[in-house]
């Protein structure tokens, strides 16, 4: 069954027709020609079709087209901005924080609304004192993430060239401003 | 000819950066392509047999299916000798499970997959043979690839020192079922019209795709174009033509002047785009009490598909690494009813070096010897197979190097020493080595500008690897001129023909022939001669290397790692991973370090991981996606340290390069496997590393 549907992608409206079954990442790259999400696993496994929905960072591999309808969704293309990268771009380059660049949006994406997430005090895993609100502390309330809450918020996005060790210190540095 | 480095060497960000921070380079499936036709497979549901019947009615009558391909109507193909893993809906035979048996070409990708699950099959099944077991009877020596690898070797008396060596070792070590799994699955969008074929893959090598698929379907070259600028990875799945392409050529010659596009599913990217097959290895070394190796024995045994003839080499590196008077490799293979291996990261050398590397270090504890100084000891002088000299060996540097880095000195060799609030704490080493290849066939075009730009044309790939960034620093080099006024062109058989990115050959051919091309260039404009009006143009072909036969050609390297093992449950922990390499001139030490310490880190993946489990009833891989087939994420992994030592190789090539791209990766293993044994006293011989072998101490 097909449905008309809108979508605000990268501040431009579009009126698209999906299928029922199509997902968000399908409408965005087969029917918007938007390939910056990337299809890694179709299956919510690899982090690579991550995209900003409504603000927060979602796999939109897992997410219906159909269920969106005037959403409101930022990928990594959209980032940049007037032709000038957003900072996390251009850490990733800095710190070569990638190889083959096919998880890199994904990364980008989910590092930027992981730092919101931080930001607004949600915990992880990893972090010590769940009740504290201070989680993206060091401990000493400077509010820089620590690698190892790096490492842990940012173990969605899959990199199989495994550019792990860069794109640690290349999120950190953004954190860290 | 050498080439005087001004960019090589030069700290570069990659070329390509900008474009693939944004998500707008274009990989395969992405390129714009008028009004597509969706490609999804049908894959068998038996592990070997026969189809006896297809039902394709329900699917056929589904609105926005433009057709069902099978056996009966699908185009009749030419299978390339050894490729009969390309032989798709040419027969009813079917010989593994998840084999495609046919495929539907729809509007959409969701109609197309929908349709593929209402074709019905009918089987007659006969029995499968899926496990590798010892006792199998059915083992042959594979066909040597090359001579310079030969599959068997045969020096001294090895049976006689192994008997009555003072210091004797015999021990089995295993390496799992591995999955390349690049994060971008293997892609094709082909489009057959009167004008010829083009073709988007996401391959390592657009000339031997065009060569294979003009052979399959009896086309002229010139009329086959495959273009791949950008790749998501690869490493070895994508060197060759797999099912997938053939599948999406069967279905674009039934489209005329439609695209098709089809992209493998994580799930069957497990059945169809290779595996490192699982090796099982036999280390026997008789040593004299102070450790040198007086005989060595290593034979190794993997299965290939009923298709394809693939051995996994692991004996590859066993001659170059350790002095061994008397020494013996062997290498045999069987057949089964599993889909078929292939290339991966290091093949042969990886799973190789994790044996050899552990056996080492086994030997080490049995002589009471430090087990740097036991490699020391062990060092060779010439190439202890061919005799040659090596053009250059610093393995003994690297080891020495990382020993001060990681604080060897204050090592306790004593296992189990380290105890940090339930946490056993070790560190381990292992050697590293890789040959210096170059591969034969490639060409490359020049043509200079009078405003003094250069545009290099070769059909190379960048599979991620920094090639865009690092060819244009060897090219820049060659025409002794700023990176800045190269335009580099790979990807695109539109360009010269180039030996595909594999085996760590790269740079070395493909820059081989620029630096040819550029100095027929410099010759031909003369000294101070200005660019004519016209412009100029030279096409070269790859020379050959005159000192390949004269000195043995490798890159070394050693590995450090420490682990944590909690003594409760058994969970390995790698915080930090150190390498440092001797790998001749390093182009761009930005781009390489990354290519080095993803090595690593996929071999700590290798190391604690990874491991394809196969149902031996039905013949498939249960854990075929990607959260059940673990690879590290960032969790993982803690600090990897890189390190290069200064080489000068004058004879590898004229750059001096000797390939990064799979070194890294091995011994890694066997590092992290040593540093769990220091750890907890426990021998691990059969990877991976997982809790439960170590709860049950
Ligand atoms: S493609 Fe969505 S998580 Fe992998
Ligand atoms: S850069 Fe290749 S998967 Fe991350």
């Amino acid at each position: 069954m097909d449905v008309e549907i809108s979508l605000r992608v990268d501040g431009a409206e579009h009126r698209l027709v999906v299928d029922t079954r199509t997902s968000l990442l399908d409408a965005l790259r087969e029917r918007l020609g938007n390939t910056s999400p990337k299809k890694g696993c179709d299956h919510g496994q690899c982090g690579a079709c991550t995209v900003l929905l409504d603000g927060r960072r979602v796999n939109s591999c897992l997410a219906l087209a159909v269920a969106h309808q005037g959403a409101q969704i930022v990928t990594a293309a959209g980032l940049a901005q007037d032709g000038a990268l957003h900072p996390m771009q251009e850490s990733f380059i800095r710190h070569d924080a990638f190889q083959c660049g096919y998880c890199t949006p994904g990364q980008i994406v989910s590092a930027v609304g992981m730092l919101d997430e931080a930001r607004a005090g949600w915990p992880s895993a990893v972090t010590p004192d769940f009740a504290s609100s201070n989680v993206s502390a060091d401990g000493g309330g400077s509010g820089v993430l620590v690698e190892d809450e790096i490492r842990e918020r940012m173990s969605g996005n899959l990199c199989r060239c495994a550019a792990y060790a860069n794109i640690v210190p290349a999120v950190k540095e953004v954190a860290g401003r | 000819m050498t080439v005087t480095a001004r960019a090589m060497g030069e700290v570069i960000d990659r070329i390509d950066g900008p474009d693939k921070v944004r998500g707008v380079a274009r990989y395969a499936f992405e390129q714009p392509l008028d009004h597509p036709a969706y490609l999804y497979p049908v894959q068998s549901t038996i592990a070997r047999g026969r189809i006896i019947g297809i039902d394709c009615r329900s699917a056929s009558s589904t609105p926005g299916v433009l057709m069902v391909l099978n056996q009966y109507n699908a185009p009749r193909t030419n299978i390339p000798a050894g490729q009969g893993e390309l032989n798709i809906l040419q027969s009813d035979r079917v010989a593994f499970r998840n084999q495609f048996v046919a495929g539907v070409i729809a509007e959409t990708s969701e109609i197309a997959r929908h349709a593929a699950s209402l074709v019905r099959l009918e089987y007659q099944e006969e029995p499968h043979d899926v496990e590798l077991h010892g006792d199998r009877d059915d083992f042959w020596v594979p066909s040597a690839a090359s001579a310079q690898f030969p599959m068997e070797l045969d020096k001294g008396d090895v049976d006689a020192v192994l008997t009555s060596a003072p210091v004797r070792l015999d021990r089995v070590y295993t390496t799992a079922r591995q999955y390349h799994n690049p994060l971008e699955p293997h892609t094709t969008a082909a489009l057959w019209s009167e004008d010829g074929l083009t073709l988007y893959v996401s391959t390592q090598g657009v000339s031997g795709i065009r060569d294979v698929v003009t052979a399959l379907f009896g086309l002229d070259p010139g009329r086959v174009r495959v273009v791949s600028s950008n790749v998501g990875g690869a490493f070895g799945s994508k060197v060759h033509a797999n099912p997938d392409v053939v599948l999406t050529l069967l279905a674009a010659r039934m489209v005329p002047n439609r695209p098709v596009k089809f992209a493998l599913t994580r799930q069957q990217m497990f059945s169809q785009a290779g595996y490192r097959p699982p090796t099982v290895q036999r280390l026997q070394i008789g040593a004299e009490r102070d450790g040198r190796i007086m005989a060595f024995s290593h034979s190794s045994t993997s299965a290939t598909s009923k298709l394809v003839e693939y051995a996994e080499h692991c004996t590859r590196p066993t001659a170059t690494i350790y002095a061994a008077p008397n020494l013996r490799t062997r290498q045999l293979v069987t057949s089964l009813d599993v889909p078929t291996p292939c290339i991966m990261r290091a093949p042969g050398d990886c799973p190789g070096m994790f044996a050899i590397e552990c056996a080492m270090d086994e030997l080490a504890v049995e002589c009471g010897i430090d087990p740097i100084e036991l490699r020391i000891r062990n060092e060779p002088e010439i190439h202890p197979a061919s005799g040659l000299p090596f053009s250059s060996r610093n393995l003994i540097g690297c080891l020495q190097e990382g020993a001060q880095r990681f604080d060897w000195e204050h090592r306790d060799p004593k296992p189990r020493a380290r105890n940090e609030l339930g946490w056993l704490v070790g560190t381990g080493v292992a050697a590293s080595t890789y040959h210096a290849l170059q591969q034969s066939g490639s060409m490359a075009t020049i043509r200079a500008d009078p405003d003094g730009r250069y545009t290099v044309l070769i059909a190379a790939a960048d599979m991620g690897t920094g090639t865009w960034t690092a060819l244009t620093q060897v090219a820049a080099d060659a025409l002794g001129v700023p990176v800045g006024s190269v335009d580099l062109r790979i990807g695109d058989t539109a360009y010269p023909n180039a030996s595909s990115a594999g085996g760590s050959s790269g740079i070395a051919s493909w820059g081989a022939v620029i630096c040819e091309a550029a100095g027929q260039l410099r010759d031909r404009l003369g000294r101070g001669g200005s660019i004519p009006r016209q412009g100029l143009e030279v096409t070269a072909r790859m020379p050959e290397n005159r000192y390949a036969s004269q000195y043995a050609l490798h890159s070394f390297g050693a590995q450090f790692a420490e682990v944590r093992v909690n003594a409760e449950t058994g969970e390995v922990r790698v915080p930090r991973l150190l390498g440092v390499f001797a790998a001749g001139r390093i182009v761009n030490p930005k781009t390489a370090r990354s290519q080095l310490l993803g090595g690593m880190t996929m071999g700590l993946s290798m190391a604690l991981h990874e491991e394809g489990v196969l149902d031996p009833r039905f013949g498939h891989v249960v854990n075929q996606d990607l959260a059940t087939y673990h690879v590290s994420s960032n969790a993982d992994v803690g600090d990897v340290e890189v390190h290069c030592l200064d080489e000068d190789d004058p004879y590898v090539n004229p750059m001096g390069t000797k390939g990064v791209g799979e070194l890294g990766i091995v011994g890694t293993a066997a590092a992290i496997a040593n540093a769990v044994y220091h750890a907890t006293g426990v021998r691990i011989r059969d990877l991976p590393i997982t809790l439960d072998k170590l709860v049950a101490w």
